[in-house]
């Protein structure tokens, strides 16, 4: 067990907490580092999608998991960044421009998409996003002048000026350096006063309001917060899938963005990483359990909707808290061996419950 | 206590002919107060009196049908009923909820910098970058908070998270967190409900103290009369909406209508007495 002695208030405002902390993220940083030379390239492209919905799952994390908005649309945010993406990168301009531009339209388009929220809540603006989703993926295959419509786009390699980054391995070095920004810009938006702003919205409108925070602001930010991800992503995603299609960003896609954030476990930085590597890992292990499961469930259509679906379920009644939820208990199994106590995450949940007989 | 306060003629909040209407239902009708700088005012009355809707007035979480708020901000006089909600915290006034509006799935500590909102001084990008400015502002929000949490004893509680928390502790945790935003004007409504009476006790002993030692005038909605004869120095009485009765706590409980509003009449004392149904009374 670790006791840490603190002496100083910047000790909680740091990042790294304590020498775990450090060890532990150096030893991950060297070994995605590492990953080009120790993987082969198959493994590594999947990495490299993981870094990508890694990206835009922190995007939605900050809207559903910490501001309490949720967004079954969020494909559509994808779409946009994605297509200003192969648009413009097809016309020769720089990446770095490129790529702003992508998430600045996403961001704008979350704001308008926003501005329901404002309004409505819970389902109504599940509803709205729904909505929303359906009009962009309409709307990408009948402009057809910009987006080749059904018959799909292709997308140039992301170059700046003459140079080009069309390696698997220079690909992945890219999109790590921008997970790793969108990581950091999210953990210091938490620890400030923005962050604790979309925390209060979450827990409770009507005392945040009563606080000072200015809910249409606030909820607008995480919006257009969230969709600037979600189109940085979408950028990557198109570079690296190298050419697209309206069906990409179907309500499929939405409801995997879904998964990936529920799954992770809703409210946690650490849950849109274990939510995208469940997303990308997942149908690898249907595909390798497919050869060993009788031909009739092997070769169903159906099977990794499935699949998906008993994992939710089981997740909801099970662990609520998702993956990092299950992780935050195995850490702690191993933390107080041999002391752990099987009703230690409990108390909170028995305190709901004699709340509501009251 | 009461007796040892100073009379000071400063308004700080003046209530005048305020009156919301929800369909049929007069809530609040034309009532009028002033609340000084410095005193503790209570507003007493059965349930359904309209007390709260009186804080929700004040916070704008509704606009009146008619009447008006004026409060002496720290920039001069300014008409609140014209505020949107979110300006009033920043105008320093800070509230409790009836029943705890915590933000749940937060450390009390988070709760608690959550109330230095209105004092932040820096932007988005600041903080997405955690510049040294963000840091710096971090910090000292946190030195503003650890006084609130000695003030009010919460130590222990600092890094747990409010979904485990008991209900007394709760109640302590709202008020800290209404004491973070540094208010002028504290609204507490029913700081006693749910506690024991211990927990009760030293409620109003720190209501004594952020009135005396914090200078911070309190407007609180009580049940519990003990609590109200302690601590405030004037109450008024509501019922159904409207004005009864306005004094010293000893004037409020000794008045007449005030009585008959909590207990009935001798009239309506001796109809129970008869043996007529209930619904043969006119």
């Amino acid at each position: 067990m670790r006791f840490i002695f603190k002496t100083d208030y910047d000790q909680d405002i740091r990042l790294a907490k304590h020498g775990g902390h450090v060890f532990w993220y150096s030893l991950l940083g060297l070994a995605l580092l590492a990953a080009p030379w120790l993987m082969s390239e198959y493994a590594l492209a999947q990495l490299t999608f993981v870094l990508i919905y890694a990206i835009v799952g922190l995007g939605l994390m900050l809207l559903a998991g910490f501001t309490g908005l949720f967004s079954l649309g969020h494909a559509a945010f994808l779409g946009v960044g994605a297509y200003t993406e192969a648009v413009l990168a097809n016309a020769g301009w720089p990446f770095p421009v490129s790529i702003a531009i992508a998430g600045l339209l996403s961001a704008a388009v979350g704001m308008v998409v926003g501005l329901p929220a404002l309004r409505v809540k819970g389902i109504y603006l599940g509803m709205a996003t729904l909505a929303f989703g359906f009009i962009v993926e309409e709307g990408l295959a009948r402009w057809e002048s910009v987006t080749g419509g059904n018959a799909g786009l292709s997308v140039a390699p992301p170059a700046i000026g003459g140079w080009v980054i069309d390696g698997t391995v220079g690909f992945y070095f890219l999109c790590l350096v921008l997970c790793v920004a969108a990581t950091l810009a999210i953990v210091n938006l938490l620890r400030a006063p923005t962050g604790r702003a979309f925390v209060a919205i979450r827990d409770s409108e009507i005392s945040a309001q009563s606080m000072g925070i200015h809910l249409a602001r606030y909820k607008t930010l995480s919006f257009a917060l969230s969709a600037a991800l979600a189109g940085i992503g979408g950028a990557l995603y198109a570079h690296k899938i190298q050419f697209l299609s309206p069906d990409q960003f179907s309500i499929i896609q939405s409801i995997d963005l879904l998964l990936l954030v529920v799954i992770g476990g809703l409210g946690s930085v650490h849950g849109a990483f274990l939510g995208a590597i469940f997303l990308i890992v997942m149908p690898q292990l249907i595909a390798a359990a497919k050869d060993y499961l009788p031909e009739s469930v092997g070769q169903s259509t159906g099977l990794q909707g499935t699949v998906y679906g008993l994992v939710l379920i089981a997740f909801v009644l099970f662990e609520p808290m998702g993956l990092y939820g299950r992780w935050l208990k195995v850490r702690t199994w191993f933390q107080l061996f041999p002391f752990y106590r099987k009703g230690m995450f409990k108390r909170q949940k028995s305190f709901q419950k004699s709340d509501r007989l009251k | 206590m009461s007796h040892i306060h100073t009379e000071s003629s400063e308004v700080l909040l003046s209530a005048q002919g305020l009156s919301v209407r929800f369909g049929g239902v007069l809530a609040v009708n034309d009532v009028s107060f002033d609340v000084r700088r410095g005193e503790v005012f209570t507003l007493i009355g059965p349930n359904g009196a309209g007390k709260t809707t009186v804080f929700n007035l004040i916070s704008r979480i509704y606009t009146p049908t008619s009447g008006h708020i004026d409060y002496l901000g720290p920039h001069g006089m300014v008409r609140l009923t014209d505020q949107p909600p979110h300006r009033i915290a920043g105008l320093g006034i800070a509230r409790t909820f009836q029943n705890i509006e915590l933000f749940e799935h937060a450390s009390v500590l988070q709760n608690l910098l959550i109330g230095r909102h209105t004092h932040r001084r820096t932007g988005l990008w600041q903080d997405m970058l955690f510049t040294a400015r963000t840091r710096r502002a971090e910090i000292e929000a946190r030195e503003k908070v650890e006084q609130v949490i000695d003030f009010l004893d919460l130590q222990h509680h600092r890094d747990s998270m409010v979904a485990g928390l008991p209900y007394g502790v709760r109640k302590v945790v709202e008020l800290a967190r209404a004491l973070c935003t540094e208010p002028r004007l504290l609204l507490l409504d029913e700081p006693s409900s749910g506690l024991n009476v211990e927990e009760t006790e030293d409620m109003a002993f720190w209501i004594s103290d952020i009135k005396n030692d914090l200078g911070i005038t309190v407007l609180m909605v009580e049940h519990d009369m003990s609590l109200v004869s302690k601590v405030s120095d004037r109450v008024l009485a509501m019922s159904m909406g409207a004005e009864l009765a306005m004094g010293t706590p000893a004037q409020v409980q000794g008045d007449a209508k005030v009585i008959e509003a909590y207990l009935g009449t001798v009239d309506d004392v001796s109809s129970l007495r008869r043996s007529t149904p209930l619904e043969a009374r006119p």
